[in-house]
């Protein structure tokens, strides 16, 4: 059963089904994304995990941080493991051999393995219909294997394969628009998602689980390491992404009917998001310049184009 | 029980049954760990700094709890009863995002002791 959280007090009464003493940095967003995530559940959930962060980090041998049933498997195939569980519940439950609750299929992955490495597996899951929500953990970056540039890694940002110097500005590309190719699966439920906007999150967390069919969540988490910020900050980084609208908050029902879920009172100009962060540190030369007003002229068009679809109804 | 390494390849096991699900959903501090839970390990030797809870200021709106990355804060009956230091990496999450004035959670070096960091609570700070 999943939970409608109403408030915090509530919230907190949660049987909490992640350890701490995982091997996370102080500050990182996955586990609060983790947390929000199993907290919103009571009952069974299975998880798939792909290699990244939160695997290495929760299964350092001899310990498990999961008190779920956890499957870690290849850097691709989060995705496929948990189709497969939800397969075989199909099949045992259909042959009588399964008569319990139905588990809420789950699975985690990276930027990295989601847009890039695992996209292929997770693309067939969807096309087949799976009965499961993928959960895609948004740092933007391959951080577990010292900060690569990923298909979601935004314009102008200093990695370790896009590094920033005299003769560069750091990433060429821009970030892939991956919620709406979920969407062009035809899912019946994708979001974008922030754990700063708990209340947000929870509402499409339980809605995407409540959905039969493959449903997909974006959630953005803030990276101390590799976004280059003191690690007390990460809630107040991640406020800045959404009231920037570089990271807007927005559903999509049935492949195309367009929702956005919060609108900042005042919206902030990207730089001030920009500017707080080592990533994107070098933008701020007068020689760069020209990228910050190319990334706010994106982000203007990307949240004009949100608003016409939403009005649309398209 | 067979530990996980002594099943086949292909086992079907069912974690979901009845006794493991009532497990599940006792609160932390009910619930009876194994030494392989990350539970039993501690990482208190990350930290440099500490939070420290002053009850007093605490108006338990549990904005340190959702944001904890780390599952250190304590809840209990509806307040947030301070912080489990067996776990807590000092990150300052908790700190940055506690709305009342002064801070119901500072962080104080690691050494100081919790009463003498109480004393040293600041006043309310006019903007
Ligand atoms: C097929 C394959 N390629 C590469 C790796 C090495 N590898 C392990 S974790 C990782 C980066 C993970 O990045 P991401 O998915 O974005 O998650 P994050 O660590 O940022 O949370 C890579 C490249 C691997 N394990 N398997
Ligand atoms: S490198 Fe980034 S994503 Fe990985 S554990 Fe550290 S803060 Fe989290
Ligand atoms: S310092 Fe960080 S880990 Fe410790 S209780 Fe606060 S938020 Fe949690
Ligand atoms: S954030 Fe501050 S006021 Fe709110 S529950 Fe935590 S300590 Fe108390």
């Amino acid at each position: 059963m999943t939970k409608d959280v109403k408030n915090l007090k509530q919230f907190s009464k949660s049987a909490e089904k992640f350890e701490g003493a995982n091997l996370l940095c102080p500050g990182c967003a996955h586990g609060m994304i983790i947390r929000e995530v199993l907290n919103s559940v009571d009952g069974h959930i299975l998880i798939g995990n792909s290699t990244g962060c939160i695997e290495v980090s929760t299964a350092v041998y001899p310990y498990t941080s999961w008190d779920v049933p956890w499957i870690h498997i290849g850097f691709e195939n989060g995705s496929t493991a948990v189709a497969g569980a939800e397969a075989m519940y199909k099949a045992l439950k259909r042959k009588g051999k399964y008569q319990g609750e139905k588990p809420r299929f789950v699975a985690f992955g990276g930027d990295g393995a989601t847009y890039d490495i695992g996209f292929q597996w997770i693309s067939g899951c969807f096309e087949r219909g799976h009965d499961f929500t993928y959960v895609c953990f948004d740092n933007e970056v391959y951080a577990n294997t010292g900060g690569q540039r990923s298909g979601s890694t935004p314009l102008g940002s200093s990695t370790s394969t896009t590094p920033a110097g005299r003769v560069s500005y750091g990433k060429k590309e821009k970030k892939k628009d991956l919620l709406a190719i979920m969407a062009a699966h035809g899912s019946p439920y994708v979001a974008q998602v922030a754990p700063n906007k708990w209340k947000d999150m929870n509402k499409k967390i339980k809605t995407a689980l409540d959905t039969e069919g493959p449903t997909f969540i974006n959630a953005l988490s803030a990276c101390t390491t590799e976004w280059r910020f003191d690690c007390n900050n990460t809630v107040e980084m991640m406020d800045l992404a959404v009231d920037s609208l570089v990271f807007p908050l927005y559903e999509i029902v049935n492949g195309h009917e367009l929702r956005i879920t919060y609108r900042p009172k005042n919206i902030i100009p990207v730089r001030d998001y920009l500017g707080v962060q080592g990533r994107f540190k070098h933008l701020f030369k007068p020689e760069n310049e020209h990228i910050i007003e190319q990334i706010q002229k994106d982000v203007d068009k990307k949240w004009e184009m949100l608003q016409k679809r939403e009005e649309a109804g398209v | 029980m067979k530990g996980w390494n002594e099943f086949e390849i292909g086992s079907v096991l069912f974690p979901l049954n009845e006794d493991g699900m009532k497990a599940q959903e006792k609160m932390p501090q009910e619930r009876s760990y194994t030494e392989n839970s990350s539970r039993s390990a501690s990482v208190a030797h990350w930290r440099v700094q500490k939070p420290v809870h002053n009850v007093e200021h605490c108006i338990n709106c549990f904005f340190c709890w959702v944001y904890c990355p780390d599952a250190s804060i304590l809840a209990k009956d509806e307040k947030m009863s301070g912080v489990d230091y067996v776990h807590c990496k000092g990150c300052g999450v908790c700190v940055s995002v506690c709305p009342t004035n002064p801070k119901s959670l500072l962080m104080f070096d690691e050494v100081e002791e919790e009463k003498d960091a109480l004393k040293k609570w600041p006043q309310k700070e006019t903007k």
